[in-house]
């Protein structure tokens, strides 16, 4: 289980790592959107992982830490309305600037190629 | 138990909504209250700074819910002074935009307030996660602000500011995330009881959670080499979304004094002081290149936006000497930086609005119609900001520099705070003249800059003058902040040992 977790975090990260350092908005945001998947996998973790057991103490013999469930759903939501806001921008910088690369330019290799 | 400690955050709260319920309806209806809100924010900002004078930290607990547990707010001399810079930044800023950069539909006056929230909120916090929450409320407020006024330039520069503070976000989620897995806690006082006393196998996580808080820290603060999304935004912001910025980076700053000085400072066993090491090299190098940045702008609010990051490098290093007298310094020079930029952003815009097509491009162009009156009010800016006496930035400067204790320190301190004031007097000379002497035979037409609007910037302006010649109880009360901050064992009895209060359940029992 340990290896499972850890190895979906590291894969989501790193493609999320590797997205957010393309050049065009869509990809960027496709980056940051599996970034904030690994990192909410993260935090859900933090407490523990303990199957099978429930968030109220006395029930079992373990329980499971409610905090960063909590806290997760709050970054869900937090990231989940950032997205749509960047969402919106790169769109509206697509409009405004003609163009859909970060600098509102192509880069020379781009004209070349 | 007083509820004063939570207004700065529920009033601007209830006045966003309000105002935003009241988006198109006549401006006169939105700036009054507008106003009313921000008048009473400094009215209660300052009574939380006295209050605080004395040396008693507030805990508010949300909810009744027993620290370590619940979310609280503390009100100690550092919270209350960020505050009060923060409201009087926003009322000045609020003043110059009724005069011409406010539309009915456009909200402004909103999005200000709730700016206003998360900035407060953060200062006032001491949950590490409710941290995080306050920065993504002002931040999503920050970026519709930056976007205010459309135009391509906005949208380039507001891309990229919203971008990398999502990447920033990510980071902090993760910090958060190490530490409560280590400590088992987000409040930020009992998380330095658990770091100090850490266990050895713990020390590596914590270490990396406190090293990944200073990136984030860092990007918001506008730390070398993470500050290259500053310049553009500050520069095509309107003139006061681009005052009110002045307060962002002190976010960050403030963000890595509370937690490097409270989680992570001199009691904080094997990880104390953990950030001061990194931060020492960065500071200088963030000044230098800020320096540089300022003499290489061809626009003037582009140079303005450099001189933000040379401010940042001073306070980082300030910051980094670690001493009272450093921090107290530190201090001092965050509050006049904050409200000297923010003036400089406001009067940039009244002089290129004066410059026809030039704009604020530091080439030859038509003359400035009252370049007596802006050109004068410049050159009283520049002065304060490169720190002349007899103003507060030589004060603030004077006093970091006498901070430095080993003769190391005082060599590269001295060696490249006083060059980059050397650069920043050329930079500003530079522009000055070419803007106010070095004109075309015509004066451009352009209406006479608003009255309003510039003795908003005039009234900004004298709070340096206030500064200064107030030096002494500003400076008395920076000194005792500095005491405060640097003890941090003050800061974790008065969380832990506050008490809830006992039969509120009953109903309505308050203070």
């Amino acid at each position: 289980m340990e290896i499972l977790m850890a190895t979906v975090i590291a894969v989501l990260t790193s493609c999320g790592v590797y997205l957010l350092l393309r050049g065009r908005t869509f990809p960027i945001i496709l980056g940051l959107t599996l970034l904030t998947y690994g990192v909410n996998l993260f935090i859900f973790i933090s407490g523990r992982l303990n199957p099978g057991s429930s968030t109220i103490i006395g029930v079992g013999e373990q329980y499971a830490d409610p905090l960063p469930q909590a806290l997760v759903l709050t970054a869900i939501v937090i990231s989940f309305a950032m997205t749509a806001f960047v969402l919106v921008l790169a769109l509206r910088a697509r409009a405004e600037l003609g163009n859909d690369h970060v600098d509102g330019r192509n880069s020379v290799e781009d004209v070349k190629s | 138990m007083s509820h004063l400690a939570i207004a700065p955050v529920l009033i601007p709260l209830l006045t966003g909504i309000l105002l935003l319920l009241g988006t198109g309806r006549p401006l006169v209806i939105q700036r009054s209250i507008s106003f009313l809100s921000i008048l009473a924010q400094v009215a209660v900002a300052a009574a939380l700074i006295i209050g605080a004078a004395g040396g008693e930290i507030t805990v508010y607990a949300l909810g009744n819910w027993a620290p370590p547990f619940g979310i609280v707010l503390v009100v100690d001399r550092l919270s209350a002074l960020m505050v009060f810079t923060t409201v009087v930044l926003a009322f000045f800023s609020l003043w110059y935009a009724v005069r011409g950069n406010d539309t009915p539909a456009d909200s402004l006056h909103s999005v200000v307030h709730f700016l206003l929230m998360g900035v407060n909120g953060a200062f006032l916090t001491g949950d590490l996660f409710n941290l995080f929450v306050f920065f993504e409320v002002l931040l999503i407020a920050s970026y519709t602000l930056l976007l205010h006024g459309g135009g391509a330039a906005r949208i380039k520069s507001g891309l990229h500011y919203v971008l990398l503070n999502l990447a920033g976000s990510s980071l902090f989620l993760l910090a958060a995330a190490i530490l409560y897995g280590v400590t088992g806690t987000l409040n930020m006082a009992d998380m330095a009881v658990k770091v100090a006393n850490a266990t050895p196998e713990q020390t590596p996580l914590l270490t990396a959670g406190a090293l990944l808080l200073l990136v984030v820290f860092g990007l918001k603060a506008a730390m070398v080499p993470l500050y290259f999304w500053l310049p553009r935004a500050y520069a095509s912001a309107s003139a006061p979304v681009a005052a009110m910025f002045c307060i962002m980076t002190k976010i960050g700053l403030y963000a890595i004094i509370r937690v490097y000085s409270l989680v992570f400072g001199s009691e904080a066993g094997e990880l104390a002081n953990i950030a001061q090491p990194f931060l020492w090299p960065l500071a200088l190098i963030t000044l230098a290149l800020g320096a540089t940045g300022a003499l290489a702008a061809r626009e003037l609010r582009l140079q303005i936006a450099y001189l933000v990051v040379v401010s940042v490098g001073t306070l980082l290093a300030g910051i980094a000497l670690n001493n009272v007298q450093a921090l107290s310094a530190t201090l001092y020079y965050l509050v006049h930086s904050t409200w000297i930029c923010g003036a400089l952003f406001l009067l940039a815009d009244l002089i290129m609005r004066q410059r026809g097509a030039t704009a604020d491009r530091i080439i030859t162009g038509p003359a400035v119609r009252q370049a007596v009156k802006l050109g004068g009010l410049f050159f009283i800016a520049a002065a304060a900001i490169i720190g002349m006496p007899p103003l507060s930035g030589f004060v603030g400067k004077l006093m970091i520099l006498s901070a430095a204790q080993t003769d190391q320190q005082t060599f590269w301190l001295w060696a490249i705070l006083l060059l980059a004031s050397f650069v920043m007097i050329t930079a500003l000379s530079r522009s000055g003249s070419t803007l106010f002497w070095r004109t075309e035979n015509r004066v451009a037409k352009a209406d006479k800059a608003d009255r309003g609007a510039l003795l908003a910037v005039i009234s900004m302006l004298s709070l340096a003058l206030v500064l200064s010649v107030a030096g002494d109880p500003v400076v008395r009360f920076t000194e005792a902040l500095a005491q405060q901050t640097l003890t941090p064992s003050l800061y974790i009895d008065a969380v832990l040992s506050h008490e809830t209060l006992s039969g509120a359940h009953t109903g309505g029992a308050h203070d």
